[in-house]
């Protein structure tokens, strides 16, 4: 609805200043008041081959499963060299951050941030992995061996159980601890207003 | 680097700096184990002064490998001969440069890289202490890259935008150089800008301390126009842009920022963009934090909800003391620094000096700036220099008469909107230092900078509430 208010808005801005003989008046960048239909329609392949995105509740979420076992055959050959093998230290001079442990941290004065004490939601963690993962060869992990990693480190981290099958559905139903922990922006959050 | 068969082919005296500088890499990186901690995110390693300024002359070896034949010039420069005279002789040849520009070799500041584990996912800040003006040359503006600076050719580059849109479209660079276009100068500073100054003086220079801000003329189409082509469908509430990069780059942007001053820019500076700014287009959000303005963006998919990436959760969130963190916090707030004299200058002596700096405010035009020369007791007037634009840099100047006694310099600056730049102590209040266990917090902090200035004229980075 704001969308068609916009739209009347800027016509008429134009269209006034126009009529006025200013020219000056018309902003630069401004649509003139019209459409120019430059670029193509983009077709359902153009626009499945880059969106890749998950979204919290479920959306975007491919096909495919995996499971806890996968997962562990999956994280050892492909994520521990960085993140180290049990996921709480990642091996120094790699830059992986830690996946496991630090929960009830966050108000320590030392805050532990991983997936499994700061992270809100699970489907971060696959559109993550999908989308950067591993470091060197972004990309190219497979939907079932992403759904089975997931699996794998939310179970590692006390989150989902054991023999939690992830697949699109039940990506969408993990409660992450840490799913409250994150308000709006209230800023300005200090007044010196004069 | 270290071993001489890599050194085949440069000179002698080349060959001895390059040697010198993985010296000093190699020290950096003994440094930095000795103060490595298991606090640490990975995102920032520890670092200390040794290792930052020794880091930073390796980078300038990494750059000499690379240039090769210029090896003896900085970077950005060629390796001209100095003439005895030049006014007994002519000079080089008209075009002999091909056609491209370079600076002085007599120029040398470069972008420092903050030692990052990876220099994939690394950042690199401005030499600010020597900035004129208040335009960033495209070559020193500072970067935050997630996974490297990709290579794109321009022409097979294609947007596509979708989601809630009533028909999706794809367009080349082409067909968005055809629509109707603008320029405006803005800054974009990172949210990280300061991450190490929250706890103490932790960096020597306002390079260190500011140097993730810069300013640019940026030049593309309004989002608002493409918005308009694709037609957005009723209950949209955000997008998602995102980057060709090897971290394919995400952040969720509200709507209504989309509306009003977003632009998809494609020139910087009266040329195209810099890759490491984004070669060939990326989004430009006026006054938000700078890794929102999408690098290299490939893709906009308009949605009802925002998509919850890694890069608006895990990271760029603001962790709190009491243990909740704020996101979406994209504002960069009212902030200003002295540039000269800053940290590690050293003044010569008893007398005139015309203080000089930046300030600026994503929400609008910078009003005034306040300066003192005596840690807060008094506030004199700065000037600003015109024309003052709204979400840029603006370049302040205060005439000083230092009388050789200690000092400490501040600025503090007011945006159109009436806020008035805090003390770091006023940020520590509302925030909490419980964010990051090694700085204390990390995004946004734009408290007003000291710098203490002694009786020998050697100035440090200090903080004085």
């Amino acid at each position: 609805m704001s969308t068609n208010i916009k739209k009347l808005t800027l016509g008429g801005c134009c269209v006034i200043a126009l009529s006025l003989g200013i020219a000056n008046a018309v902003e630069a960048g401004s649509n003139y008041g019209h459409k120019y239909g430059f670029g193509t329609p983009a077709s359902a392949a153009d626009i499945s081959k880059i969106d890749i995105d998950v979204m919290p509740d479920g959306r975007g979420a491919p096909p495919g499963q995996g499971t806890y076992a996968e997962g562990k055959k999956v994280y050892a050959a492909t994520c521990a060299a960085c993140h180290g093998a049990d996921m709480a230290k990642p091996v120094k001079g790699t830059g992986a951050a830690p996946l496991r442990g630090g929960r009830g941290t966050l108000t320590s004065g030392k805050p532990k941030k991983t997936v499994e004490s700061y992270w809100p939601y699970a489907s971060t963690l696959f559109d993550y992995t999908k989308r950067a993962m591993p470091f060197y060869e972004p990309g190219s992990m497979n939907d079932n061996d992403i759904y089975a990693v997931v699996a794998y480190i939310l179970a590692e981290g006390g989150i989902i159980s054991k023999d939690t099958v992830m697949n699109a559905k039940t990506l969408a139903n993990v409660k992450m601890p840490n799913r409250n922990g994150f308000i709006s922006d209230p800023r300005p959050d200090i007044f010196l207003y004069d | 680097m270290s071993k001489n068969t890599d050194l085949d082919g440069y000179d002698a005296k080349t060959r001895r700096m390059m040697k010198g500088m993985a010296a000093a890499e190699n020290r950096a990186l003994a440094a930095r184990a000795e103060e490595e901690c298991e606090c640490k995110e990975g995102m920032f390693p520890s670092i200390g002064r040794r290792g930052f300024l020794a880091a930073a002359g390796a980078a300038g070896a990494a750059a000499l490998v690379t240039r090769g034949a210029n090896a003896a010039a900085p970077p950005g420069a060629m390796d001209y001969p100095v003439q005895k005279d030049p006014t007994s002789e002519q000079g080089r040849l008209t075009s002999a440069d091909g056609g491209y520009g370079s600076r002085s070799q007599f120029e040398s500041e470069v972008r420092w890289r903050f030692p990052t584990a990876t220099k994939e996912s690394s950042w690199t800040m401005v030499p600010l202490d020597k900035s004129q003006g208040i335009i960033t040359p495209s070559g020193l503006h500072f970067e935050r890259h997630h996974g490297g600076i990709p290579n794109i050719d321009p022409a097979k580059h294609t947007l596509i935008v979708h989601g809630m849109v009533n028909q999706a479209r794809k367009y080349t660079m082409a067909d968005l150089m055809r629509f109707p276009s603008i320029s405006r100068q803005h800054f974009i500073e990172c949210s990280g800008n300061g991450l190490t100054e929250w706890k103490k003086p932790y960096l020597k220079t306002v390079q260190g301390t500011h140097g993730l801000t810069s300013t640019s003329e940026w030049t593309g189409v309004p989002l608002s126009t493409i918005l308009r082509e694709v037609g957005v469908k009723d209950g949209a509430g955000w997008i998602l842009a995102e980057g060709g990069d090897a971290a394919v780059m995400t952040r969720s942007v509200p709507l209504d920022k989309c509306w009003s001053d977003a632009m998809l820019a494609y020139a910087q500076n009266g040329e195209a963009l810099r890759p490491e700014q984004g070669h060939p287009l990326r989004l430009l959000l006026p006054g938000y934090e700078g890794n929102t303005h999408i690098k290299w963006l490939r893709r906009i998919e308009v949605s009802d909800k925002p998509f919850m990436s890694r890069e608006e959760t895990s990271k760029y969130t603001d962790l709190l003391n009491g243990g909740k963190a704020r996101q979406f916090s994209f504002t960069m707030e009212a902030k200003s620094v002295i540039t000269y004299p800053s940290g590690e200058m050293k003044l010569p002596g008893a007398g005139f000096y015309e203080l000089t700096g930046l300030a600026w405010s994503g929400r609008g035009k910078v009003r005034r700036v306040d300066i003192s020369t005596d840690g807060g007791a008094s506030w004199g007037l700065a000037q600003l220099q015109t024309p003052i634009q709204s979400i840029c840099h603006t370049r302040f100047r205060f005439p000083w008469h230092w009388d050789g006694k200690p000092a400490i310099l501040q600025s503090r600056c007011q945006d159109e909107t009436g806020y008035t730049q805090p003390t770091i102590k006023q940020l520590v209040a509302v925030r909490g230092l419980d964010g990051h266990a090694k700085f204390g917090s990390i995004y946004h902090l734009n408290g007003i900078q000291s710098w203490g200035v002694d009786s020998d004229g050697s100035v440090k980075n200090v903080h004085k509430y």
